[in-house]
């Protein structure tokens, strides 16, 4: 093969290599469409965790958050909804909002509450987690193109 | 194909600029006036991590900057600025700035038996181990600062050039490793010009400058992990054979020749450390961080047992068998020892990418902390920089999980490319390909599963 043909021969390659990462990274996802339902998700903060610390929905849900101070007065913050609420000891503090954005969200402690109070952290799943799979799937494909980029 | 190669230090300006001591020196100085005040801060100021300047300074300020930016972009740039040695240097010297007659100082040679990384990568492992109580703690940040320097003035008046920064400082062997990666180099320009300079003043030193307070030979230097950028070369070179240049990422890290079994433990403790951090301080696992809190309480001991288990023993472990693997696939007649320091530096851009990774999910959202206590650095209820606690932030949640698998996935494409190119064949970098793809995506899932 002529450098020239060599040439043109990579440049398609990385080409292809790149229509796969944005095919993977905007390929529409199987959705399971599950009928909206109310749910109502008691979640207690207590000293530098939240039980539970995952907690997962439907896409659509009508979701109440309760959180409970066990301990001290403990807030949460919710991700990528931009959600707050604070809890005092003994008492439980009350949001309602509709699980519309997919993925998962970290949720917050948003009231200092002691020395590890910056990582009082849970997780909200929204539907499926569809954006870890598609970062996976990037990675893979990096790997993939890095070992066909320094084929001999 | 001859790599792209910029000489930044060709312009007599910027080369006058780099040999002239006073910048650096002021930097340093200005540095280390801000080193004691975040010290006093964290040792007398608020008891309350997130209020307290040392500690959000610190750990939030700056380890996300040299995480960032100085080491991916500069190399060990923040070394060239560290105040940390300055004091202990200052007094083996003899001098605040030029060159004196004689210092003080024992300068005894480091022992050979200590030589390598192997006690910073003890040093990491001890600050991982209590990383929890240090992270949060503003008088354990300050004692921890006030250690450092302590040991650096202590080292510099028994040992001669900085032994501390070579063989001690914990941060050092984390920036060594990564600075391998960045595009930034001091290197001689002509190596027949050191050859036939008998003299070696880049070694020995002059009235112009000190022999290097690394210990490196300039022209014996083939990577980044050990120079930091002090530019004393630079002004002790008479040919000025020196330059400061930019090079394409990861240059040094495809070499085969040099590898070492300590900067192999260095690298697989870097990727477990961060493993474990992302799982203590970003997961959801209450009874993980109270673990990792409770210095001394059996829950701390099952912490540290578990943190000297993955890092010292099932990390190393499954890449000892991945290398094996691949020696076997490929018929390779390379020591299995050879093949595990050669392809350790797989390691380097996986695991600069993870920190980095872990560095944005943390850091991006503790931002406003940083301001806060810009504000008000004595905790005394100033608001020197017009910071509002009721601010709306914008929300980075989205951009942040995307520049999170955008860098894993750059590290990943990085480190296969790096097993390839140290391995014999391709095969025999497939098992370790293997090992770095699972490792990414554990973190992955500790991040944004």
């Amino acid at each position: 093969m002529t450098p020239a043909a060599l040439s043109r021969s990579r440049a398609l390659g990385w080409a292809a290599w790149l229509a796969a990462a944005i095919l993977i990274l905007a390929l529409p996802w199987p959705a399971f469409a599950r009928t909206p339902a109310d749910r109502v998700i008691r979640v207690e903060g207590r000293r530098f965790e939240y039980a539970p610390g995952t907690v997962a929905v439907n896409m659509g849900d009508r979701v109440t958050l309760e959180l409970v101070a066990t301990d001290v007065v403990h807030g949460l913050h919710l991700d990528g909804y931009n959600l707050t609420l604070t809890a005092e000891p003994g008492q439980t503090a009350r949001l309602t909002f509709v699980a519309d954005r997919p993925g998962t969200f970290r949720f917050r402690c948003s009231t200092t509450c002691g020395p590890l109070h910056p990582f009082m952290i849970g997780q909200l799943t929204v539907g499926t987690n569809d954006f870890f799979w598609r970062a996976a799937g990037l990675i893979g494909l990096a790997a993939l193109a890095a070992v066909w980029g320094l084929r001999r | 194909m001859t790599p792209i190669h910029l000489e930044l230090t060709q312009p007599p300006a910027v080369r006058a600029a780099l040999k002239n001591r006073w910048p650096q020196w002021l930097a340093q100085a200005g540095l280390l006036a801000g080193f004691v005040f975040t010290i006093l801060i964290g040792l007398f100021g608020p008891a309350a991590g997130n209020a307290n300047f040392a500690v959000i300074a610190v750990w939030i300020a700056w380890w996300t900057a040299l995480k960032l930016v100085f080491i991916p972009l500069g190399g060990r740039a923040w070394c060239s600025l560290c105040p940390i040695p300055l004091p202990g240097e200052w007094l083996q010297r003899g001098a605040l700035l030029g060159p004196a007659s004689r210092g003080w100082g024992l300068g005894r040679v480091w022992p050979r038996r200590l030589r390598g990384a192997w006690l910073q990568v003890a040093g990491f492992a001890l600050i991982g181990l209590f990383s929890a109580v240090i992270l949060t703690e503003p008088r354990v940040t300050g004692w921890v600062l006030l250690g450092l320097i302590a040991l650096a003035v202590v080292a510099s008046l028994v040992f001669e050039r900085r032994a501390f920064c070579r063989y001690l400082c914990p941060i050092g062997g984390f920036t060594g490793l990564y600075a391998r990666l960045a595009p930034l180099a001091l290197r001689v320009k002509d190596p027949a010009v050191c050859a036939a300079h008998t003299e070696k003043l880049c070694y020995t030193g002059c009235g112009a400058g000190y022999g290097c307070p690394w210990g490196n030979f300039p022209a014996a230097v083939r990577d980044n992990a050990y120079c930091g950028l002090c530019f004393e070369c630079l002004r002790s070179c008479p040919r000025d054979n020196l330059a400061v240049s930019l090079r394409p990422f990861g240059q040094d890290v495809v070499a085969r020749a040099g590898a070492r079994l300590d900067e192999a433990w260095l690298a697989l403790l870097m990727l477990g450390s961060v493993l474990v951090y992302t799982a203590v301080f970003l997961g959801p696992w209450g009874w993980l961080k109270t673990a990792a809190y409770s210095v001394g309480s059996p829950a701390w001991l099952g912490y540290a047992a578990g943190f000297g288990l993955i890092n010292l023993g099932l990390l190393p472990a499954l890449f000892l068998l991945a290398v094996w693997a691949g020696q076997k696939l490929s018929g390779s007649r390379r020591s299995l020892r050879a093949a595990f320091a050669g392809q350790a530096r797989t390691l380097a851009p996986l695991g600069l990418a993870a920190w980095v990774a872990f560095t944005i999910a943390f850091a991006f959202v503790k931002f406003p902390l940083v301001w806060a206590v810009f504000a008000d650095p004595l905790g005394l209820g100033w608001n020197l920089l017009g910071y509002s606690a009721d601010t709306a932030w914008p929300d980075v949640s989205a951009f942040s999980r995307l520049a999170q698998a955008a860098v894993l996935a750059l590290g990943m494409y990085g480190a296969a490319r790096v097993a390839v190119r140290t391995a014999d064949r391709v095969r025999a970098a497939l098992p370790v390909i293997g090992f770095c793809l699972a490792a990414t995506l554990g973190l992955l899932w500790l991040l944004i599963g």
